[in-house]
């Protein structure tokens, strides 16, 4: 058994031990503190970053292209380093899984060998996998295509391959990287109830970004909107269904509601930028 | 069979064989003398009567072929396994690569045959011929695996070898299986090109050196004869390759699959 699985199995149980209600107050996870991040060539990706991840929570950023967004996952992964500012963490920096905009399959692999590839990385044989790859591919319902090559599959399909495969180590903390971007619209919003009732049943902490202001409300515990150039927070929203989510959610006035405050925040972020910078 | 698959076979076969019976019908008609132009029955007479002189020639070239074929394989992945570590290596190397690749393998073959034994000699022109296709694909293979999954393999911290064994070796495959497919042809290109720069006769010599003999004695059926065998073999390596490398990628890669309508 490797040590970041176990470590993470650790977090992800106590977590869902505490089995904590949206309403009720999280604790941090992560807090980042007036982070800059300046890339090599000069690009302010971030400046003065002030943003906290709670323990459990859905968290969405949403904001323009260039705002930052993917960084601040990057950042969290540990795949870059701030250039100025501190993230820290309240515990033991915590096991991740990850899900880009595409599925990012390797097509020589079948789906069983791709969702294995975390685990393999970390040196767990595919007979000690092969119950941790079972379990993923129940998770996003594709147990019956572990044979399947990645051409074969649809593009919803792949990308819950893609997600199986960032579940499979258990990781206490998902990050996406606008998941279901290139996605069609039906597809979508399967993938966004599946997605939502896996969260609940895991009880891992989600920082899912995107460009969609009714899936992060649909999805979200909270969103966090962000302004571009330079990249910052620039409002908070918290999500309060009257209810469980799903169709009826989706179908509410509450929805409608918490619809248009984003937007309308959204607006607002993007109306601080400077008109033809909006887009890249 | 479907009924595609019979017109992708038949018409072929059927043009193929009007033709033989054209040409057939052409010397018989005019009454060509065999060593203008021999009918295709006589060259078919001829490759059994002389099969004794033939295959052997045919087994000289075609070992050396494969020879070449094996140790371009060998020397070029090698090459660029250590290419895709330093890119300083690469722009070090590369000069020598292209000054070789560029310079037409008959001019090289005369010096090469003052350096080195004549079978050796005809060995390295194949080889150096074969070489260059092989390199460069693989270079270009091993550097252009997907930069998401780069990020995705140092995201879950796996180690250089790991990423070089799970990710670019795969990437690196279909570049391979396509320059080897250009070099099997060229490599028995280089064999042939190298024997009739070497001329060598006698016992070992091969099928380009029958051609270049015959022609000398006006054995124009036997020349035909040896010309087709040529033929065939480059269509052997051809074929082989060409199954070899859908049994490596059908089960993947988009360029040996049709598309589903």
């Amino acid at each position: 058994m490797n040590k970041f699985a176990s470590i993470a199995r650790e977090v992800g149980e106590a977590i869902s031990a505490k089995a904590v209600p949206a309403t009720a107050p999280r604790t941090p996870l992560a807090t980042f503190t007036d982070v800059d991040k300046v890339f090599t060539n000069k690009t302010i990706a971030l400046s003065g970053l002030n943003l906290e991840i709670r323990s459990g929570e859905f968290l969405s950023l949403l904001g323009p292209s260039g705002c930052g967004k993917s960084t601040v996952l990057k950042l969290l992964s540990g795949l870059t380093s701030a250039t100025r500012g501190d993230i820290g963490w309240s515990c033991e920096r915590p096991d991740f899984g990850f899900v880009f905009q595409e599925p990012t399959l390797m097509p020589w692999s079948d789906v069983f060998s791709n969702v294995w590839l975390p685990l393999r990385l970390a040196g767990v044989s595919k007979e000690k996998a092969r119950p941790r790859v079972a379990e993923a591919l129940e998770q996003v319902g594709l147990s019956k295509f572990a044979k399947a090559y990645p051409r074969q599959l649809s593009g919803g399909m792949k990308m819950r391959v893609s997600i199986a495969r960032a579940l499979v180590t258990r990781p206490a903390v998902l990050l996406m990287d606008e998941p279901f971007a290139a996605l069609d619209e039906i597809t979508r919003l399967k993938l966004n109830d599946d997605l939502s009732q896996l969260q609940a049943s895991l009880g891992a902490t989600v920082v899912f970004v995107t460009h969609s202001v009714f899936e992060s409300v649909y999805l979200s515990d909270r969103i966090v909107v962000m302004a571009a150039r330079p990249g910052r927070a620039v409002a908070e929203i918290e999500i309060d269904p009257p209810g469980e989510r799903g169709e009826n959610f989706r179908l509410s006035e509450r929805y409608a509601e918490l619809c248009r405050e984003t937007s309308r925040a959204l607006h607002l972020a993007m109306g601080e930028a400077a008109p033809g910078e909006l887009c890249e | 069979m479907t009924r595609d698959d019979l017109v992708g076979y038949a018409v072929p076969a059927l043009t193929l064989g009007l033709g033989l019976c054209a040409w057939e019908a052409l010397v018989r008609v005019f009454d060509i003398p065999p060593y203008l132009l021999p009918a295709p029955s006589v060259i078919i007479v001829t490759l059994f009567t002389d099969w004794g002189t033939l295959s052997a020639s045919l087994w000289v070239t075609l070992s050396i072929t494969l020879k070449a074929l094996l140790a371009a394989v060998i020397g070029s992945v090698t090459l660029a396994v250590i290419f895709a570590q330093s890119r300083l290596v690469e722009r070090a190397f590369y000069p020598f690569a292209v000054a070789l690749q560029v310079t037409p393998i008959v001019a090289i073959a005369p010096l090469l045959l003052i350096y080195l034994a004549p079978s050796v000699a005809v060995l390295v022109c194949a080889f150096l011929v074969a070489f260059f296709p092989l390199l460069a694909n693989t270079t270009l293979g091993l550097s252009s695996a997907d930069h998401n999954l780069v990020d995705l393999f140092q995201m879950y911290r796996a180690t250089r070898f790991q990423q070089f064994m799970l990710l670019r070796l795969p990437s690196a495959l279909p570049y391979f299986l396509a320059g080897l497919r250009i070099s099997g042809g060229l490599a028995l290109i280089g064999a042939i090109v190298a024997e009739i720069a070497a001329g060598s006769a006698g016992q070992g010599s091969g099928l380009a050196y029958r051609i270049v003999e015959s022609g000398f004695r006006l054995n124009i059926p036997r020349m035909f004869a040896a010309l087709l065998l040529i033929s065939v073999a480059g269509i052997t390596i051809h074929v082989f390759l060409t199954a070899f490398s859908h049994w490596l990628l059908h089960e993947w890669h988009d360029s040996e699959r049709g598309r589903e309508a």
